[in-house]
């Protein structure tokens, strides 16, 4: 199929997706630096929580991208560049992980050499736990997700022109290479960013927790901005609810996943009863932090598994839209659950402040105004993908 | 409607692409009653019939929840109310420890409602056969061809109109397919009958063999010969040759204290009861006495027993000589034994010796009453006859 027969016209998005965007990055930047002269280390957690959702995002889409070549789908096709454009926020990773790296001090025990020597098994872990080393894998995993991304990106943008079917190839190889390696690098990331602010704390599945929340948040983005620009008119006019269903699917089956990882860690610590282990469950049960644990259940888990349980919200775009905004905005919370009781270990009394809630916007500004500046030159539909026919005459 | 036996006509495709046309075509032209039959799910085929959705999910979303449901009140019944276990020192009712049964049986319960759902819906249960069974039809549609079908009963039907109809639709073969001649519920037909007799013999004879021979035969033999050591058995292992091993010196049983004075005449002074003498354990004193003393002794102590003249005649124990020993000293005679009386320290535990010494002393009491034992008795039972 040549190029140019599939079907889509190609609209450039409006100017006021970028314009917005960097209105929401000045003021997010305004109110973070503020943040920051404010309180610097609370804003530091509040960073990193802004910081994860952000790489949950642009990371989980590339996921979704090697996912669909990995398993050859074609379903997906007519909405893969949607996916492409969100990660297309990753390289700047690198420039948002340097604010981070000016905190280890206020974020992580393990950084001050005294700590570390009260305790026998720090030290033991100090091997691992110590700053260069910290700050080598940061930049290393960064840079290797980076090196994914623009292979495989660029293979895919020479196919809307070419329509090679080898680029697809190429992909499935990069792809089937890219997953394993996601797995570990994204296991290390919730080890050291969020594990190791408890240096003494450990979960062995803690790594498929944050994967689980990775995935479904770059699901619900995809669902969320494809439903909006399909609604606008700038996707295929193909697209239509046998492929809303297979998002909604995706979503539903990613909520029962994060459900059973998560209980599966709760119940091993549970049973276990190990005081080394518990400790961390029993912060988070303490105080107010009890409520945002019962809401962290029931926002996360039950209600989008009931509301995502019936065939016709999986194919409504409305409630779709809804559901994706309301999974974003439990990922955050699931990441706020996961990082800021650390930041209250020392005093119980915790209280929300306005500095938890600002970076947010400056994370949300990127990634509109990095859709909107790929969009102006690339097709917002893989036009010479060799699938995409399958894909928009796809049938449940 | 010429023929009441007529079920359907049938009509055979090539291409996934024309039955799919033809199903839509024949929605449209208002037939209701219609089937296809693929050998494969084609996609898209539920919208070309017209089909809403499956109301199947219901059954398992219902029988989903009440696996669930009814599990979690099961565990509560068996571990939190009817008998309670403490297993890992958690409460009786800890769900996070249900929640995996929970789910487990959930699936299980949504799963094969699903399934047998299916099944009674489709076949129409307890019909076991369906009319295109054993048709050519079939045949063809279970390998390589696609398959329409028009019912009789479809208030559209004129045989002559849909086989037109069907052939238009580029059916390579229409044909006509019969009901059989009289309703037969097949199940139990002779073959059937005569297999589910033999599957009877040959499961009854492996059960016998195997139960009776098979397993007495080496390896097998019953799991009787193992690696270990069976009560009472020698061993080479320890020099003095005996597989029991005693316990280790000093070793006391839970909820036991050792008595230091065994084999001493008499007990030491120090020797006190430590049970306050309340209804609950004169109950158990005398539970104890007339099971463990009483057969020698007498059930009131009298030393006029059942097994007087077989036997060395029990003592009596309400005699002055007794009433005059301290407790410890019935304590120590229980506990260490007296002339032929045995010692009972293993038959009866610590406190139900003490229980036993109270009961002694209330018989010894009831029958050497003092005056102001039987005023009181006197004033008690007037009273009860003034009620």
């Amino acid at each position: 199929m040549s190029p140019n027969d599939s079907g889509y016209i190609k609209k450039d998005l409006p100017d006021n997706i970028f314009k917005a965007g960097s209105l929401l990055l000045v003021v997010g930047l305004v109110l973070g630096i503020s943040g920051f002269l404010v309180d610097s280390y609370r804003a530091s957690f509040a960073y990193l929580v802004s910081f994860i959702f952000f790489l949950s995002i642009v990371v989980g889409s590339l996921f979704l991208v090697a996912l669909e070549y990995a398993a050859n789908a074609d379903w997906s096709t007519p909405f893969r560049r949607v996916s492409e454009f969100l990660a297309a926020g990753l390289p700047l990773l690198l420039i948002f992980a340097i604010p981070l790296m000016f905190n280890t001090g206020s974020l992580f025990q393990w950084s001050h050499a005294d700590y570390i020597h009260s305790d026998k098994m720090l030290e033991a872990k100090s091997a691992y736990l110590n700053t260069p080393f910290f700050m080598i894998r940061v930049f290393a995993i960064i840079i290797i997700w980076i090196l994914f991304y623009t292979f495989i990106i660029r293979n895919s943008r020479k196919q809307d022109e070419s329509g090679n079917q080898l680029l697809t190839k190429r992909n499935i190889i990069l792809s089937v290479i890219f997953i394993p390696v996601f797995a570990i690098t994204v296991t290390l990331v919730a080890v050291d960013w969020i594990m190791s602010l408890e240096s003494k704390w450990f979960s062995t599945i803690f790594g498929v927790y944050l994967f689980a929340g990775v995935a479904l948040s770059a699901l619900a983005a995809l669902t969320l901005v494809s439903i909006k620009l399909k609604e606008k008119g700038f996707l295929h006019p193909a697209i239509k609810e046998d492929h809303y269903y297979s998002l909604g699917t995706l979503m539903f089956a990613f909520t029962a996943f994060w459900g059973y990882i998560a209980f599966s860690q709760y119940m091993l610590i549970w049973y276990g009863n190990l005081p080394e282990e518990t400790f961390w469950f029993m912060q988070r049960w303490e105080g107010g932090w009890k409520i945002i644990s019962i809401l962290l259940i029931v926002t996360h888990f039950i209600v989008p598994f009931f509301y995502l349980l019936s065939y016709e919200s999986k194919t409504n775009p409305k409630k779709l839209k809804f559901i994706s905004i309301w999974i974003l905005c439990v990922h955050f919370l699931d990441l706020y659950w996961l990082i800021m009781p650390s930041m209250s270990k020392n005093d119980h009394a915790y209280s929300l402040n306005w500095i938890d809630f600002v970076f947010p916007l400056v994370f949300i500004g990127v990634i509109l105004m990095v859709f909107q500046k790929v969009s102006e030159k690339i097709n917002l539909v893989p036009v010479g993908d060799p699938k995409l026919k399958r894909g928009l005459d796809f049938h449940l | 409607m010429a023929d009441n036996n007529l079920y359907c006509v049938s009509a055979l495709f090539d291409t996934p692409d024309k039955i799919i046309n033809a199903a839509r075509k024949t929605t449209e032209a208002g037939y209701k009653k219609f089937d296809v039959n693929t050998p494969y799910p084609v996609h898209g085929m539920d919208k070309a019939m017209g089909m809403g959705q499956s109301k199947i999910g219901y059954i398992t979303l219902f029988f989903g929840l009440s696996g669930a449901v009814f599990i979690f009140l099961f565990m509560w019944w068996t571990f939190a109310s009817n008998y309670n276990i403490v297993v890992g020192g958690k409460p009786f009712l800890s769900a996070p420890a249900f929640i995996p049964i929970t789910f487990e049986t959930t699936v299980l319960f949504a799963a094969i409602s699903t399934f047998v759902g299916m099944i009674a819906v489709f076949f129409k249960l307890p019909h076991n056969s369906h009319p295109l069974h054993d048709t050519e039809y079939m045949k063809a549609v279970s390998g390589d061809k696609f398959g329409l079908v028009i019912e009789a009963d479809d208030e559209q039907f004129e045989r002559n109109k849909v086989t037109e109809f069907l052939k238009s639709l580029g059916a390579f073969q229409v044909a006509d397919v019969y009901l059989p001649e009289k309703e037969t519920y097949k199940l139990f037909t002779s073959g059937f009958v005569i297999f589910l007799i033999i599957l009877a013999i040959v499961t009854s004879a492996a059960t016998y063999i195997t139960l009776n021979k098979l397993m007495y035969v080496v390896p097998f033999s019953w799991m009787e010969v193992q690696p270990k050591l069976n009560a009472q058995e020698e061993s080479d292992i320890f020099t003095d040759g005996k597989g029991m091993r005693p316990p280790v010196d000093g070793t006391v049983a839970r909820g036991e204290l050792p008595y230091p004075f065994y084999g001493q005449t008499n007990p030491p002074e120090v020797l006190s009861n430590p049970t306050v003498p309340t209804k609950k354990i004169l109950e158990l004193g005398k539970r104890k006495f007339l099971t463990f003393c009483s057969p020698c002794h007498g059930n009131f102590a009298q030393g006029e027993s059942r097994l007087n003249g077989q036997f060395p005649t029990g003592p009596t124990l309400v005699s002055g000589k007794i009433i005059n020993y301290p407790d410890g000293m019935i304590y120590h005679i229980i506990t260490n034994g007296q002339n032929v009386m045995p010692s009972y320290m293993h038959q009866i535990n610590r406190e139900e010796r003490w229980a036993i010494v109270d009961y002694v002393r209330v018989l010894q009491r009831a029958q050497n009453p003092s005056q102001s034992d039987i005023q009181e008795v006197k004033k008690e039972s007037s009273s009860n006859v003034t009620k």
